[in-house]
């Protein structure tokens, strides 16, 4: 109950400081068309670390402008994508990363779906190499079976 | 007078309806098992009078809106006497309580329909799925009337006006969105209520499949007409010209959507051929059981999301009880009752049945896909392994190649026989549709944009493969007539229905491709008299102003756009405040084509007169949801088939025509 | 009975996600790991609020336990943490704040009305050592010890109960240690 209190108590807090309930339209140039593409791949990739599910090219929070501006700035300095995204996962977590990063922790996340794919190949296979010798008919079958095709002699 | 106590009466009302769903649970599955006709008789009537008490008790929430009734506690949360009379009535599903009670209407109502079409079918069938589907609605009944009751009062101290609602839903997307996406999220209730009723009766054979698939169908196109809804409502609404972001509330509605997609397959085949009954039933079980799951992850509060319901874990137990009935007693029933010995028809590697499993196969790794991606975060924070995010990048990354093997044998499969089918004879048919669907997409990108892009070809050899494959499928079928009218005058509904829904995927495939890789945008900045350039055409601000609407007041930019030189139109993008709740939200000028989207959004003012504009060339982004509608035409022209309205002798000779 | 084990397989899978599920009912999924637990506090130049010709690094932090607290006027929640920092410091807590995104008067005001727990504060009008932090919403703490290596990061405010419960404990263990 208390901690309801108190996250209902930091969200008004927070909300009182985030802006508008809209996007954010930002301005940026880069002289670098090559940079702008980065910048817009990378700002679409980062989550927004304190939003509801938001990229950090969406968000109007004043963090995601921060981020954003340490992400332009890296850019400008020459900086690797791989090591902007390090930077950032360095403070803020893996949390930021919309891609997950491969490690033990989410092989099951990136490789189910091609275990489950190989299963269902299995499977299928196993389907059709399957040859059934038709069953034997039982007693209680025969029985039902002769009374019918006596019927229909009659009939 | 009546008026103060409307909600009174609509509570009533739902308490009422409560006992029908009760009584229409018990007695006729109790009738069923002990052979009382009468017992089974109550079905119908109690599904009648179920759907009659929530229409008044729906009724009168409406009421209450439109007459302002602001000491009901939802009116108030969720309304103002400044919305426009549309909104005020609409806003009933706004947020979770209304949205719960029309879940539960529309259980109801599907009750009814099966209640009121289901005249030829065997009492004890009617009688077992009409019970299930009592059990389901009394539990959300119970749930509702429990824990998030509409009619809840204020009493005394009524506020004098409400809080308004959410300006992001005032519109007309939350008009028809949420109806037509619980349509069809309910309406695979219906399909799970037979199929454990085939599991009670203990005769899980073709017969159940027959009665089911119709329902199956109409369901699946309404959830497909919801989620084309939702994607083009944000893509609108939120100003940012996306249409899929892979939020877990989106993925919420495209899980029992894949696996719905599967179950309408696998139902052909077991009708047809008697093959895949046990999976049948588990995909029927399966695909109710994310929709569900899909109410929970919404209202729980357990995923975070910008589309969620206020987030309750109250709210959320009860739910998950609920799941864990429903889906536990439907597992264990399965386990228990499903066929032990499958009289297994074989069939070749490339045969229509191979085919079929196949699809299934991928369709079921798509959905477990979507699913994995939305709870891993869940997963691994329950295990103490801390907070990762999933998102675009890991589903894209997945989805897309799956679609991509799923086109593949989409193509092969109409084209198949049943049983068997030489690789040759397979090869001979298709390679002129495979070399034609490679040319073209090798083509195509250059014809439009000038330049190879292996983006484009990949996802467009896709769709020219699925549309040359039905079309040769088509040829096929006419060649053997005696001229292509008589030819045509054959194929069935259900043959059309086919055609249709996997030609709308193959135009969703184009719209996706396109938008994706030829999409221009471009922020600016912007003062009277600037011009801008993009994707030729050119945006010139000619004036700013403002205005006031009802509830609103409003920036407004007047955008002369030119092409060529000649100028075409006006753009009028706002930037709007509402009133009651202080939200600042952008209204996007929209120029919708055929062929291509402009996108104008405002942002912020900037001072000195100049705004912030994001402005968006989109290509073909209009096939996304075209080939959505499609595929819903397809699935409802596929249950207009003579078949299930006639009797058994028109559906004997039309079985003869479509398996060939 | 093979056949029959295979199929109470989607019962058993069901059984383990409804256990996820119940389990993720009492979770947050908006609380996050930190990622700074286990290393050193990150460098920084910066003034204090006392005073702007005085500028104080990470060596600051160096040979006492320390609770670093991000605050700031404009914050609601800032205010209702100052009677547990109050009390920290009373309790002989060393505290040092970091005055995030603010103004001097602001902060100096907020100060004097609502007390000074703080042994030093810091002055960071850009966010520079917030961001550096990993903070995106204030108030936050972070307990650093001896060596200067963060030990706690304590994300939202400091209710009464916790100054008992989980600031002062661990100030004890990483005194001792």
């Amino acid at each position: 109950m208390a901690q309801r209190l108190i996250r209902a108590v930091l969200l008004v807090a927070l909300l009182g400081m985030a802006a508008a309930a809209s996007a954010t339209i930002e301005v940026r140039d880069f002289d670098d068309p090559q940079l702008a593409r980065r910048y817009t791949t990378l700002t679409h990739q980062l989550r927004c670390p304190k939003c509801q599910n938001e990229t950090i090219a969406a968000s109007a929070s004043p963090i995601a402008a921060d981020m954003r501006e340490r992400v332009a700035a890296m850019l400008e300095a020459g900086r690797s994508d791989r090591e902007i995204q390090d930077f950032l996962v360095q403070r803020f977590g893996e949390y930021v990363l919309y891609r997950p990063r491969l490690s033990p922790r989410t092989w099951l996340l990136w490789g189910g779906p091609f275990l489950l794919l190989v299963l269902g190949g299995g499977i299928l296979a196993w389907r059709v190499r399957r040859r059934t010798t038709p069953r034997a008919l039982d007693a209680a079958e025969r029985r039902r079976l002769d009374s019918l095709l006596d019927r229909e002699e009659r009939s | 007078m009546l008026v103060p106590f409307i909600p009174e009466v609509g509570h009533f009302a739902l308490i009422l309806a409560l006992m029908m769903a009760l009584v229409q649970a018990v007695v006729p599955l109790a009738g069923a098992a002990t052979r009382r006709p009468l017992w089974m008789a109550y079905a119908r009537p109690m599904a009648l009078g179920q759907f009659a008490f929530l229409l008044v008790a729906f009724a009168s929430l409406m009421a209450s809106f439109l007459l302002d009734d602001f000491s009901v506690a939802y009116v108030a949360n969720n309304a103002n006497s400044q919305l426009p009379w549309y909104y005020k009535a609409t806003a009933v599903w706004g947020s979770h309580e209304g949205s719960m009670l029309l879940w539960c209407l529309m259980l109801a109502g599907w009750g009814c329909a099966v209640a009121g079409f289901s005249r030829r079918l065997p009492t004890g069938l009617v009688a077992r799925a009409l019970g299930v589907m009592g059990l389901i609605g009394s539990g959300f009944l119970l749930f509702v009337l429990l824990t998030s009751n509409p009619f809840t009062r204020l009493l005394p101290n009524a506020p004098g006006e409400g809080a308004d609602l959410n300006p992001l839903l005032q519109d007309i997307g939350l008009i028809i969105h949420p109806p037509m996406l619980y349509m069809g999220y309910v309406g695979f209730s219906v399909v799970f209520a037979f199929a454990i009723a085939a599991l009670l009766e203990g005769r899980v054979d073709a017969a159940w499949t027959r009665w089911a698939r119709p329902w199956t169908n109409v369901a699946w196109a309404f959830l497909t007409v919801g989620i084309a809804l939702g994607s083009w409502w944000a893509y609108y609404e939120l100003g940012w010209g996306g249409w899929w972001f892979w939020d877990p509330v989106e993925n919420a509605s495209l899980l029992p959507w894949l696996a719905g997609t599967a179950l309408l397959h696998s139902l052909a085949v077991t009708e047809k051929r008697g093959s895949f009954k046990s999976w049948t039933v588990l995909l029927a079980i399966f695909t109710f059981s994310l929709s569900l799951l899909g109410t929970f992850l919404v209202r729980s509060g357990v995923l975070t999301s910008v589309h969620a319901f206020a987030n309750d874990p109250t709210r959320g137990a009860f739910i998950l009880i609920l799941l864990g009935l429903t889906v536990g007693g439907a597992l264990t029933l399965f386990a228990l009752r499903a066929p032990r010995v499958s009289q297994a028809v074989t069939f070749g590697w490339l045969s229509r049945d191979a085919l079929l499993m196949v699809n299934n196969i991928l369709l079921v790794v798509m959905t477990v896909t979507v699913l994995l991606g939305t709870l891993y975060p869940l997963v691994l924070d329950a295990l103490g392994l801390g907070k990762v995010s999933v998102g675009p990048p890991y589903f894209n990354a997945l989805f897309v190649p799956l679609t991509a093997l799923l086109c593949l044998f989409m193509g092969l499969g109409p084209v198949a026989r049943w049983k068997r089918m030489p690789a040759r004879e397979l090869g001979r048919r298709l390679a002129v549709a495979g070399l034609g669907a490679v040319v073209l997409a090798a083509l195509a990108p250059l014809v439009y944009h000038g330049r190879w892009d292996p983006g484009v070809s990949l996802g467009l050899v896709l769709a020219f493969w699925l549309v040359l494959s039905l079309a040769r499928d088509l040829v096929d079928k006419l060649r053997h007539a005696r001229s292509p009218g008589a030819g045509l005058r054959r194929l069935t509904p259900a043959y059309w229905g086919m055609q249709l829904g996997h030609l709308g995927l193959a135009v969703t495939i184009v719209g996706v491709t396109v938008v994706s890789n030829y999409n221009v945008e471009r922020n600016v900045r912007m003062a009277v008299g600037d011009r801008v350039e993009v994707a030729g055409y050119t945006f010139a601000l000619r004036s700013l102003g403002k205005r006031r609407g009802p509830n609103y007041v409003a920036d407004v930019a007047t955008l002369d756009v030119s092409r060529d030189g000649e100028r075409r139109f006006t753009l009028h993008p706002e930037k709007r405040l509402y009133l009651a709740r202080r939200m600042p939200m952008t209204d996007v000028a929209l120029r919708p084509g055929l062929l291509r989207d402009l996108y104008v959004a405002m942002g912020e003012d900037l001072g000195d007169g100049a705004w912030a504009l994001r402005i968006q060339y989109k290509p073909f982004v209009r096939w996304l949801w075209l080939g959505a509608a499609l595929m819903a035409a397809g699935g409802v022209l596929a249950v207009a088939d003579r078949r299930y309205r006639r009797g058994r002798e028109a559906s004997r000779r039309n079985d003869e025509v479509t398996a060939s | 009975m093979k056949r029959r084990l295979l199929l109470l397989i989607p019962l058993a899978l069901f059984a383990g996600l409804a256990a996820f599920l119940y389990r993720g009912l009492a979770l947050d999924p908006g609380g996050r790991e930190s990622a700074l637990v286990g290393r050193e506090f990150p460098a920084f130049s910066l003034a204090t609020v006392a005073d702007p010709a005085v500028r104080r690094d990470a060596s600051l932090l160096e040979g006492e336990v320390t609770l670093v607290n991000v605050w700031g006027a404009w914050c609601p929640t800032c205010r209702e943490e100052m009677p547990q920092l109050l009390t920290l410091a009373e309790r002989g807590v060393r505290l040092v704040g970091v005055d995030y995104k603010d103004t001097r008067d602001a902060a100096t005001d907020f100060l004097t009305t609502f007390g000074d727990p703080f042994a030093v504060n810091l002055f960071d009008p850009a966010g520079s050592l917030g961001f550096d932090l990993g903070v995106y919403g204030a108030p936050e703490s972070f307990l650093v010890d001896r060596d200067g290596i963060i030990r706690y990061h304590h994300t939202g405010y400091i209710r009464p109960e916790d100054v008992e419960q989980v600031i002062l404990p661990r100030v004890q263990r990483w005194r001792n240690d």
